[in-house]
């Protein structure tokens, strides 16, 4: 970092205007605050998503992309503000190259569907990690099962990071023409090392998928800098509403690929013998989408954006390091996997506690974590374990929460010694 | 008891029972002669448990044991079925396990008035898993297991 950028740094994040920005975190649950450090399976929403949704179906909204009329007009142009909005996000180069899907089990089941077969050839090999979610998993196995692709996983170390020396290994036969991999772990917090990976997949022939789930909350994302060819984020776990999502692609690679599901909105001509498509996205756009979801998505993504990257990501670093320390105290307590470059999700084990009795007694505490196997059961097998409890940080998390996870984790201790 | 004082809202669902039967399971080993066994799993949270059952020449259960691990209602569901289980006919063990299942999602046990009565008011300290929903198949993951066991289904699943 150069002088400049040290005296350019910005401030803090102001973490109590933000949680006033929401209002859930006012909830009391079973008589206490609400201390809510669920957020890499969902984030709260700020009241800026929830009036953008509201105000769309007060004053805004009818089916969109073909009406005449002006409210039809109106609500496509807010719909398609989304697409905007996820294009400056990622730093795509064009905004037909942002698709909306559900979320991003959709995104990558379109992936396995159109691509994997309408590119990849029986025998092409795809790779994915020991640290995918179930969701970067089960989608190429039913393409291996259906299609005959080989799947391959490229192991995880100790520490919790990708093992880059087995990963190139796997690269070497060029069989390999998909590499499917998450940007952040989210049971372990690893960010793997996406420029290596994208200079390997590359050499090797490879395409690159990045599941971007839990990286697009805390980091800025340029697909471009980054280099990959697809990129997968859902929108509930970026404060916005449930059920949108984007996978974005290369125009070049999303024109070449089939559509996923068929009928209305997908479709340029269609008469009984034979249909033409519409231009991507739209050729993957099939039925009314998510309107109203879209409309929060835009506000979410602007909300997250104001924030300041840079902010976001110190703030994360903060919380996990404090998080890491605060636990390290508590004898008993585990920490899964140590990598160099680690956000904000913090998976740990207590000594003679199950993980569901660890979670059950915070929650009585007002503290929500998730326990269990984070859909990532092989990862769990890896690190021999059947379960883990799992903190994980938002923008609206404070350093008291992470104190008082780490004093009710004692008493935990206690209550079952 | 050093902490447990200072939890006693904690105490309707970790009573003294299951906190003993949770750390201390009771026949929690493989029966190497079991008649009957089947595997329970609850593929949401991953607690796997395994019932082994031996029959007796009268068709009673003779011995039950278990397998597996997993949090503490769910061991000491277990531990406590394969003591409360021995003993009884396939047709007594069976409503032992409706009168648990009832018990664990409703808190209400209108079995601890009939003929398992006094088992009922052994097992009623899992009543307290029916204010967690997300708990209820900690509690009868077992019992699920212990009724494929002597449907003779080599697995139950809670889902």
């Amino acid at each position: 970092m150069n002088d400049a950028r040290i005296l350019d740094r910005p401030a803090a994040l102001d973490v109590a205007a933000i949680r006033a920005q929401f209002p859930i975190l006012r909830e009391q649950v079973r008589g206490k605050p609400l201390v809510f450090l669920d957020s890499a399976a969902s984030a709260q929403k700020p009241r800026a998503v929830i009036e953008a949704m509201v105000h769309a179906m007060e004053h805004q909204y009818a089916n969109i992309h073909r009406g005449l009329h002006w409210m039809s007009e109106r609500t496509t142009e807010a719909y398609e503000a989304a697409r905007d909005a996820a294009q400056a996000l990622l730093g795509a180069k064009e905004r037909e190259e942002i698709v909306f899907v559900r979320n991003t089990t959709e995104g990558i089941n379109l992936l396995a569907h159109s691509y994997g077969r309408a590119v990849l050839k029986p025998g092409d090999a795809v790779l994915i990690s020991a640290m995918e979610h179930h969701s970067n998993i089960v989608p190429w196995q039913m393409l291996r099962d259906s299609h005959g692709i080989e799947l391959r996983i490229a192991p995880v170390t100790d520490a919790g990071e990708l093992d880059m020396e087995a990963f190139a290994t796997l690269l070497d036969d060029g069989r390999v023409k998909l590499v499917a991999i998450t940007h952040m772990s989210n049971v372990l917090g690893t960010y793997t090392p996406v420029e290596r990976i994208v200079a390997l997949a590359h050499e090797a022939g490879a395409k690159v998928m990045l599941d971007g789930s839990q990286a697009v909350v805390h980091r800025k994302v340029d697909v471009q800098a980054l280099g990959c060819d697809f990129y997968v984020f859902t929108g509930h776990k970026l404060y916005g509403p449930t059920g949108i999502g984007v996978l974005w692609g290369r125009r070049e690679l999303l024109e070449a690929m089939p559509p996923f599901l068929g009928g209305g909105d997908m479709i340029s001509t269609v008469s009984f013998e034979r249909s033409e498509w519409a231009k991507v996205p739209h050729k993957f756009e099939a039925g009314t989408p998510a309107i109203l979801e879209g409309v929060g998505l835009k506000a979410a993504i602007d909300w997250t954006v104001a924030l300041g990257w840079d902010r976001v990501a110190a703030h994360e670093q903060a919380l996990t390091d404090h998080a890491l320390a605060r636990l390290s105290e508590i004898e008993g307590v585990r920490v899964l996997g140590q990598a160099q470059d680690r956000g904000g999700v913090v998976s740990f084990t207590l000594d003679g506690v199950h993980a569901h009795d660890v979670a059950t007694i915070l929650d009585r505490q007002g503290i929500a974590v998730r326990a269990g196997q984070h859909c990532a059961e092989p990862l769990m097998r890896r690190f021999g374990l059947d379960s883990t409890a799992r903190a994980s940080f938002a923008a609206y998390t404070t350093m008291a929460e992470i104190d008082y996870l780490a004093e009710q984790l004692a008493r935990v201790r206690a209550f079952f010694r | 008891m050093t902490g447990a004082a200072a939890f006693d809202e904690l105490r309707d669902l970790y009573q003294e029972v299951i906190l003993d039967h949770g750390r201390h399971p009771r026949n929690h080993r493989r029966l190497a002669d079991a008649d009957r066994s089947a595997k329970g799993d609850n593929p949401m949270c991953g607690d796997r448990v395994e019932v082994f059952l031996r029959l007796g020449a009268d068709g009673r259960i003779a011995e039950a044991s278990f397998e597996g691990r997993g949090c503490a209602i769910s061991q000491a569901s277990a531990s406590l079925m394969t003591e409360l289980v021995s003993g009884r006919t396939a047709d007594e063990a069976k409503e032992l396990a409706s009168a648990l299942r009832s018990l664990a999602r409703t808190g209400a046990c209108p079995a601890c008035q009939g003929a398992v009565a006094e088992a009922m008011e052994r097992l009623a300290p899992l009543g307290g898993v029916s204010e967690y929903p997300s708990r209820v198949k900690c509690a009868t993951l077992a019992w699920h297991a212990l009724e494929a066991a002597l449907a003779g289904e080599g697995k139950a699943t809670t889902e």
